[in-house]
C-alpha cells in the first residue's frame, strides 16, 4: 500500500450516508502520550527522536488494533505525499513540517492513526463519520491499552498523563466534530453560537478559513480543558452541545425553508449550475458552492447525487489531491482548472446513482 | 510612576501577572525590565496570551535566591524557564514538577481542575491508590491536631509514614 492507494478510497471521516440531515460530519478523538523519563519531542535531539521513532514504530507495527498498519517516515516523505495526509487529516501542520525521526502509522482504513514525535512523542487519532465520539473513543483507548503494555507512558497521580504543553495535560484528550452549518451562517447565528462555545470552554473554528465566515460552512467544535475530568464527562459534555447545535442547524433550515424558500432553492440550483458547467473554480469558491450542493442534497431539494459525492468532492478538489492525481506540480492556475474538471466529470458520472449506493 | 525596583527611572513596562493564582500588576522601566529577563519586545507566546501569563516573574523577588529561582532548570532534560517561556511547551515530563510553582497558576487557568480523573495506566494504578490513600489520611491528620485528638494524629501519621514506605521508589514527579 502506498499514497497513491489512499487517495482512490473514501476517507474514514466523511459519512457514506447522512441520517441526521449531515450536520455532525465527523468525530475525532486524539490521546496524547509520552515516554517516561524522555525529552519531549520538541526539545530532544535528532538522535534520540530517531531512537524514539525506531522504537515506537517497530512496537506499533505490531499493535493489533492498528491492523498491519501503513507506515510514513517523515524522512522520506514527498512535499505533495505530506499535502495529500494532510488534507485527509491524517497528520498536523506541525508534523507536515518535521523531518526525519517522526512519522505516521496508519490502519489501512485511515480510522485509526498515530502521529510519532509531534508535539508530543505518541498522538493516537481515531476518526469516525458522523456524530459517534463514544465509538472513536473506545478505539483509542483500546490501542492506548495496548501500547502502555509495551512502554511506560509518563504519568503523575495529580496531573495525568504528562504532555508537552500543559494546555493538553490530565487525560490528553481532544474530542472534536466536524459541523456543517449553513443554515446558521445564513441566519446569522453561527457568532452567537461561537461566542457561546468560548463561554463554556469548547473550542470553534473553522475548518478552512477563520472565525464564522469559514468557507464551506464547516466548523471543528472540540474541548479545550484536559484535566479535571474524566475522559467520559468530557466527551458527554461536548455530545451535549453537538445535539443541541444540530437541533439549532434543523431549526434554521425549515425557518429558511418555510420564510424564503425560493431564495433557498435559487442559491442550491445556482451552486448546482455553476459546478456542473464551471471550467475554473478556485478552492474557496468552490468549498462554499459545494456546501450548497451538500445542503440541497441533506435537505432532498437535490436529489440526483448520492449523499457521499460532496464529502468526496471536498477532498478530492484540494490542492494535494489534484497534483497526485496529475501526477504533476500545478500552478494555481492550472490547479483550480483541474478543481473544476474533476467536480464536472464526478458530477456527470455520478448522477443518477442516488439510492443505488447510498444506505 | 517611578520603576518598582530601582525606584528612579521612570516606570513605562506596566504588566499584569499571575501569581499563585493572583493578578498582581507590576511597573518596571525598561532597563530593569530587560535585566529581570521580561521579554519586552519579543514577541508572546500563545500560551502566554492563553494563559495572561505574560511575564511571570514578580520583580519584588529579585534577591539573589529568587534570581536563582528564575534561572532554574529542569535536572533531567536542562530546559530552562526562558524556555519555557519562549515556546510554551516543556521538556521533558520532570518539567512538571521542576517547574510546579509556575505551573499551578497556569493550569488552574486553563483547566477544570487541578486533580486528574480519568483514566490511569494499568502499571500506574497501585501509585495512584497509595498518593489517594496519602491524601486522605494527610486531611484527617490535620482535622485531628486541629481537634486536639494527638493519639489518633500519632496512629494517623503512622499510616501515613506506613503507606509511603510501600510506596518509596515512586516519590518523583508531583
Ligand atoms: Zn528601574
Ligand atoms: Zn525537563
Amino acid at each position: 500500500m502506498n499514497i497513491n492507494d489512499l487517495i482512490t478510497q473514501p476517507t474514514a471521516w466523511l459519512p457514506r450516508s447522512a441520517d441526521d440531515g449531515g450536520i455532525v460530519v465527523s468525530s475525532r478523538i486524539r490521546l496524547a502520550r509520552n515516554l517516561k523519563d524522555t525529552a519531549f519531542p520538541g526539545w530532544a535531539g535528532e538522535t534520540e527522536s530517531t531512537r524514539i521513532w525506531d522504537n515506537l514504530q517497530t512496537i506499533l507495527r505490531e499493535a493489533k488494533a492498528l491492523k498491519h498498519p501503513f507506515a510514513v517516515d517523515m524522512g522520506d516523505c514527498s512535499t505533495l505525499d505530506r499535502h495529500i495526509l494532510f488534507e485527509r487529516h491524517l497528520i498536523s501542520r506541525e508534523l507536515a513540517e518535521r523531518k526525519a525521526g517522526s512519522g505516521l502509522l496508519l490502519r489501512r482504513d485511515e480510522s485509526l492513526s498515530v502521529m510519532v514525535n509531534e508535539e508530543d512523542h505518541v498522538r493516537m487519532q481515531a476518526l469516525r463519520p458522523g456524530l459517534d465520539l463514544n465509538g472513536a473513543w473506545l478505539e483509542a483507548t483500546t490501542l492506548d491499552n495496548e501500547l502502555e503494555q509495551a512502554v511506560d507512558f509518563a504519568f503523575s497521580p495529580q496531573l495525568g498523563y504528562l504532555t508537552a504543553c500543559p494546555s493538553n495535560v490530565g487525560t490528553g484528550l481532544r474530542a472534536s466534530v466536524m459541523l456543517h452549518v449553513p443554515g446558521l451562517v445564513m441566519v446569522k447565528e453561527m457568532n452567537a453560537v461561537v461566542k457561546g462555545m468560548a463561554k463554556i470552554g469548547l473550542a470553534v473554528r473553522g475548518l478552512w478559513g477563520e472565525g464564522s465566515e469559514a468557507s464551506g460552512h464547516l466548523f471543528q467544535l472540540s474541548n479545550q480543558m484536559t484535566l479535571g475530568e474524566a475522559e467520559e464527562e468530557i466527551i458527554a459534555n461536548l455530545e451535549q452541545i453537538v445535539l443541541e447545535i444540530v437541533e439549532h442547524e434543523q431549526n434554521a433550515r425549515w425557518r429558511l425553508f418555510e420564510q424564503n424558500e425560493a431564495y433557498l432553492q435559487d442559491r442550491i440550483w445556482r451552486a448546482c449550475g455553476i459546478l456542473e458547467h464551471a471550467r475554473i473554480l478556485n478552492s474557496k469558491e468552490a468549498l462554499d458552492l459545494l456546501s450548497d450542493l451538500r445542503l440541497g442534497i441533506n435537505m432532498g431539494i437535490v436529489k440526483q447525487w448520492p449523499h457521499r459525492i460532496v464529502n468526496d468532492l471536498l477532498v478530492q478538489t484540494q490542492p494535494g489531491h489534484l497534483q497526485k492525481r496529475q501526477g504533476r506540480r500545478l500552478k494555481p492556475a492550472e490547479r483550480d482548472v483541474a478543481r473544476a474538471t474533476q467536480v464536472r466529470e464526478q458530477l456527470t458520472t455520478m448522477d443518477g446513482e442516488a439510492g443505488q449506493h447510498d444506505e | 510612576m517611578k520603576c518598582e525596583l530601582c525606584q528612579e527611572q521612570e516606570a513605562t513596562i506596566h504588566l499584569t501577572q499571575v501569581v499563585d493564582g493572583a493578578v498582581k500588576k507590576v511597573h518596571l522601566c525598561e532597563a530593569c525590565a530587560s535585566q529581570s529577563g521580561f521579554d519586552v519586545h519579543g514577541p508572546m507566546s500563545i500560551t502566554d496570551i492563553l494563559l495572561g501569563l505574560g511575564h511571570q516573574d514578580p520583580p519584588a523577588t529579585a534577591k539573589p535566591a529568587a534570581i536563582k529561582a528564575r534561572d532554574r532548570s529542569c535536572p533531567r532534560c536542562h530546559l530552562r524557564r526562558a524556555d519555557f517561556k519562549k515556546s510554551g511547551r516543556l521538556g521533558c515530563p520532570d518539567c512538571y514538577a521542576a517547574f510546579a510553582d509556575e505551573l499551578e497558576p497556569l493550569l488552574r487557568a486553563m483547566h477544570r481542575g487541578d486533580q486528574h480523573r480519568g483514566k490511569v495506566p494499568a502499571r500506574e494504578q497501585e501509585r495512584v491508590r497509595t498518593t489517594r490513600a496519602v491524601d486522605s489520611l494527610q486531611a484527617q491528620l490535620e482535622e485531628a491536631v486541629r481537634a486536639e485528638r494527638y493519639e489518633e494524629a500519632a496512629q494517623l501519621r503512622d499510616a501515613i509514614q506506613a503507606a509511603r514506605g510501600a510506596d518509596q521508589e515512586d516519590t518523583d514527579a508531583t
